[in-house]
């Protein structure tokens, strides 16, 4: 065996090193630093990120199952920021009564889904992508029930784990009609043996496909699971789940479809995909405007932000890729941003309904701000990077100069206003109305505050500030993975 | 950095700047805001100013050209997205208009209460908005701008307006954010039709004018909707319900700042974008928004007769006097189109006055309701005239801004000799008569009369920050009333590229 191929792997041997770090801190070290343990897994992640940045060597290893190139690179730092503001804002809750027991697992499993993601990100052959599918989902069960005083964590963990693997059982039967047709599980040798073929069976596994991966994006009508789980897994990970889970099954399901199927089905996947994301961008929508509770508020917005994510795949182009990868760091942002506000409210005083954010502003101005720029930045209100990856999105979406791509585009406009419409009733609960009750002024921890003006400097600038989109569009133009 | 030689990008930075300063301040150093926000706005009233001159000595040096101090920094490289900035004559003038509206607002919201801070920080993040809109030249900025001037409202009504305020401020964003949804769409449409050859897709509004290369069928699609996109912003029947709410709930600079200058981002951007770009749609599909615009005029006048609160008359009133600017544009030569810009001025000085006016009024006798007051004239006389002269103005006296307008819009529209074109001109100009029905109707019934309050007889009259707000648009009102051709020469030149594209397309049967 040739060694050197793990070279082709820095950024997941470098994960694999922060996890056995964190691990041995965990079982070795004495009982009185355990509660230096979130901050040493911060700070070493945080170092794992920078590095990350460096440059990759493009190509192959493992007999073609694992990729790595300029795309999958940069996917992976935009889950590393996502991942360390994460960790950051979690530090304090960590560290809380009835958590600290079991500090060390939430930081070893989060590192292992993240793993598991890498490995979807990469996979070149679904065997390798199925174990990362599973990597990154089976954790994060035992993560949602993390909180095992409160009954909502349980029911959330075990909503999670049985569509997990429902879903998975059902991409797997996909999979296999896929292996029966072609012999192989390769994704560029089953898009180059599927050429011309319109089998129905093929037509199925592709449906599978789809389900199975849409599962994951929460994308309607596989969405069931989201709202509960959302709302009963601890914000922390209910965060992560939003963000950082569903940008790597997007970046993944984008190179399945356009690598595996772009070929040959591009003119069925497209239309399917093209309902899924007309309903999943509508059924999100309108479902979020009834919510009262801030995280299934946030989770049926996430439902609808998948959607919009979907327009990057349905583009299938490299400008829909960069505009996709685009909106994905820019909702990581926004949406860390909200949960960190979430997240320091509720821990202090447990406070998650739009009620009581009334008159948040008197007493918590910066809460209150960065609440609203998170709100905005997500509603696509400029100068807010939320703006720009939306544009960016439908110019990605257009560029297919499809007709009936405008129309889809139609729609999702349409929808924009829709979700003003709930993410102001956000801020018009913070700045306009009143409340005797209203939530007293808090105090953050610094760790927490350090998250938000990350999330904060990153909705500001990432849209002004046009490098990031540049590169983004620079790496995925030398890509030669799209078909015609 | 090349950018910060053109002078127009200040219009941008002043605010920002200010925006900057009123960050630092606090909510109770009330002195401090003041000064803060006097400067900003002052700066911005002298640099437009400086505009203008710059305008007519390139002008009169003989540089021609469409749009002068034209400068374009790459922003968004992969999609060609620059900062574009230039102006024409129009986008002059609405300069001048915004800088005047946004001095007059600060003192008008003088003794703002309560958080004048953040109240001063969203109004000028509203101005940068409408400033950026009016330099730009490039869509993706314009649009940008556009959305960034609309947001503020939302909270600049739910915080500090009145009566029905979170209804109306919902409704008002959702409406105007559903028009900017179908411009979002329009613009990305232009932009993948900008040019003839593939790949090189623009967003820079000269380009395509010039490459002309929209295909007809495409035109048909994307003119209703950034003509839509930027009528709901213009009060464009039947997408004007936002209006009389908005306005009647938004505080006074507020109320000023959107019926003076915000109203007019969809009056310049219908022209600029929608016609400019497509002149073949605009030909095809113009009777419709002309119909359209003709309802609106008649319809918000005699709304406006039946009103009895003094803001919702006012904003039916600006439904009326906005529905003449789409309509003059929508006539498609020179007088009309330049009649149009006149009146977005007449009615920007004028509207804010109004509101100005009535927020001074509001604020003393607190009710709004005509049947409540009367007799006011000889209780606050400079009120009383100051609302006297916005009025005339309102009904195109002689003099003042309005009558200007008026009849260079109905001089061009009489040009069109065909039947639709007639009938659709007179019934507009039965317009003047209505407005002068609502207008000496309020004046006789609030100024006049007997005093229906005996509390009112204790009231005084304009303060200094008032009476500096108000002679401001008055002054500026008479000026235009006496002066037009200084006016008419600034914008005038600016509508030949447009009418010259708009002839190309003329039905042959007129």
């Amino acid at each position: 065996m040739d060694y050197s191929q793990f070279l082709m792997m820095p950024q997941e041997i470098g994960l694999l090193l922060v996890f056995l770090l964190v691990f041995l801190y965990d079982t070795f070290m004495p009982s009185s630093t355990q509660k230096g343990l979130p901050l040493f897994a911060t700070v070493v992640f945080g170092i794992f990120m920078i590095l990350g940045f460096m440059p990759v060597s493009d190509g192959f290893a493992f007999g073609e199952m694992f990729e790595s190139n300029k795309a999958t690179w940069a996917m992976k730092n935009i889950l590393n920021i996502g991942v360390f503001i994460v960790l950051l804002q979690s530090i304090k809750w960590a560290n809380s009564d009835f958590v600290s027991v079991r500090r060390g697992e939430f930081y070893e499993l989060i590192l292992l889904t993240l793993f598991g993601m890498y490995l979807m990100i990469s996979g070149r052959h679904f065997l390798i992508f199925v174990i990362g599918l599973e990597t990154a989902s089976l954790p994060l069960a035992t993560l949602a029930a993390f909180e095992k005083r409160y009954y909502e964590s349980h029911e959330a963990a075990a909503k999670y784990v049985l569509t997990a693997v429902f879903s998975s059982a059902i991409m797997l039967l996909g999979l296999s009609f896929v292996y029966g047709l072609t012999g192989t599980l390769y994704f560029s040798e089953i898009a180059s043996s599927i050429v011309g073929d319109n089998s129905l069976l093929l037509i199925v596994a592709l449906a599978f496909v789809i389900s199975g991966v849409g599962y994951k994006l929460s994308l309607v009508p596989f969405h069931l699971w989201t709202a509960d789980v959302y709302q009963g897994a601890p914000t922390m990970v209910t965060s992560y789940l939003s963000v950082i889970s569903k940008g790597s099954a997007a970046f993944a399901f984008f190179v399945i479809m356009v690598q595996v199927f772009g070929a040959a089905y591009s003119h069925i996947w497209e239309w399917m995909l093209y309902a899924i994301i007309v309903i999943t961008i509508t059924v999100g929508n309108l479902f979020a405007i009834r919510q009262r509770n801030l995280k299934r508020f946030l989770a049926f917005s996430s439902i609808s932000q998948a959607g919009y994510i979907m327009l990057g795949v349905i583009a299938a182009n490299a400008v829909g890729m960069a505009s996709m990868m685009y909106y994905i760091l820019v909702y990581i942002f926004s949406n860390l941003a909200a949960f960190g506000v979430i997240a320091v409210i509720e821990r202090q005083t447990g406070k998650v309904t739009t009620d009581d954010y009334n008159g948040l502003f008197k007493t918590n101005p910066w809460l209150a701000f960065v609440m609203m720029l998170a709100m905005f930045s997500l509603g696509g209100i400029p100068p807010f990077a939320g703006f720009f990856s939306k544009f960016f999105i439908f110019v990605g979406a257009c560029s297919t100069g499809n007709v009936a791509v405008y129309a889809l585009v139609l729609i999702a406009l349409i929808n924009t206003i829709i979700s003003l419409y709930y993410y102001l009733l956000v801020v018009k609960a913070m700045f306009i109305r009143q409340d005797e009750c209203v939530i007293p002024t808090l105090k953050s921890h610094w760790t927490e505050k350090a998250g938000l003006i990350i999330c904060t400097m990153g909705i500001v600038l990432i849209g002004l500030i046009s490098c990031f989109y540049t590169s983004l569009s620079d790496i995925t133009a030398a890509l030669n993975i799209f078909p015609g | 950095m090349e950018i910060f030689s053109n002078i127009l990008i200040y219009f941008v930075i002043i605010p920002v700047l200010t925006l900057g300063g009123l960050a630092l301040t606090k909510n109770k150093g009330i002195d401090a805001i003041r000064a803060v926000a006097v400067t900003g706005a002052s700066a911005l009233v002298l640099l437009a100013l400086y505009l203008v001159a710059m305008f007519l000595h390139a002008r009169a040096a003989g540089d021609m050209s469409d749009m002068i101090l034209t400068t374009s920094v790459t922003w968004y490289e992969p999609l060609n997205i620059k900062l574009a900035l230039g102006v024409d004559g129009v986008s002059v003038v609405m300069i001048l208009l915004s800088a005047f509206i946004v001095f007059a607002g600060v003192f008008a919201s003088w003794k703002m209460d309560p958080l004048p801070k953040q109240f001063f920080l969203w109004f000028f993040l509203l101005s940068t908005g409408v400033f950026g809109f009016f330099i730009s030249v490039d869509l993706f900025t314009m649009f940008m701008f556009y959305e960034v001037a609309l947001i503020p409202m939302y909270l600049l009504i739910g915080v500090w307006g009145s009566g029905n305020k979170n209804y109306s401020a919902m409704k008002l964003t959702l409406m105007l954010m559903g028009g900017s949804a179908f411009l979002m769409l329009g613009i990305i449409g232009i932009y993948f039709h900008s040019t003839a050859t593939p790949g090189e897709y623009t967003m820079n509004l000269l380009e395509i004018a010039k490459n002309n290369a929209i295909p007809h069928n495409w035109q048909m699609f994307l003119f209703p909707m950034t003509f839509v996109g930027f009528g709901v912003l213009g009060a464009m029947f039947p997408f004007h319900t936002w209006s009389p709410d908005g306005h009647a709930s938004a505080p006074t600079a507020v109320s000023m700042l959107h019926a003076g200058v915000l109203m007019k981002l969809g009056g310049y951007g219908c022209f600029r974008i929608a016609i400019y770009l497509m002149p073949f749609a605009a030909q095809q599909m113009g009777w419709i928004f002309l119909t359209l615009t003709g309802i609106s005029i008649v319809y918000g006048a005699f709304s406006a007769c039946v009103q009895t609160d003094l803001k919702y008359i006012n904003a039916y009133s600006s439904v009326s006097h906005c529905g003449m600017v789409l309509f003059a544009i929508l006539m498609f030569n020179n007088t009309a189109m330049t009649g149009a810009v006149l009146q977005m001025l007449s009615h920007g000085l004028m509207t804010a006055l109004f509101f100005a006016l009535i927020g001074m009024i509001y604020g003393r006798t607190h009710t709004r309701d005509i049947r409540e007051m009367g007799g006011l004239m000889h209780i606050m006389p400079y009120l009383g005239v100051g609302y006297v002269i916005a009025g005339f103005a309102s009904l195109g006296l002689p003099g003042l801004s309005g009558f200007v307008a008026e009849m260079t819009i109905f001089f061009g529209s009489f040009e069109h000799t065909d039947m639709f074109h007639r009938v659709l001109t007179i019934a507009a100009t039965t317009s003047i008569v209505i407005t002068a029905v609502y207008i000496l109707r309020v004046v006789g019934k609030l100024l006049y009369g007997q005093v229906q309050n005996e509390h009112h007889k204790t009231l005084t009259d304009a303060d200094w920050s008032e009476r500096l707000s108000t002679a401001t648009l008055i002054i500026a009102v008479a000026i235009i009333g006496c002066f037009p051709n200084f006016f008419i020469g600034i914008i005038h030149d600016s509508f030949v590229p447009v009418v010259e594209a708009l002839k190309a397309y003329a039905p042959s049967v007129m």
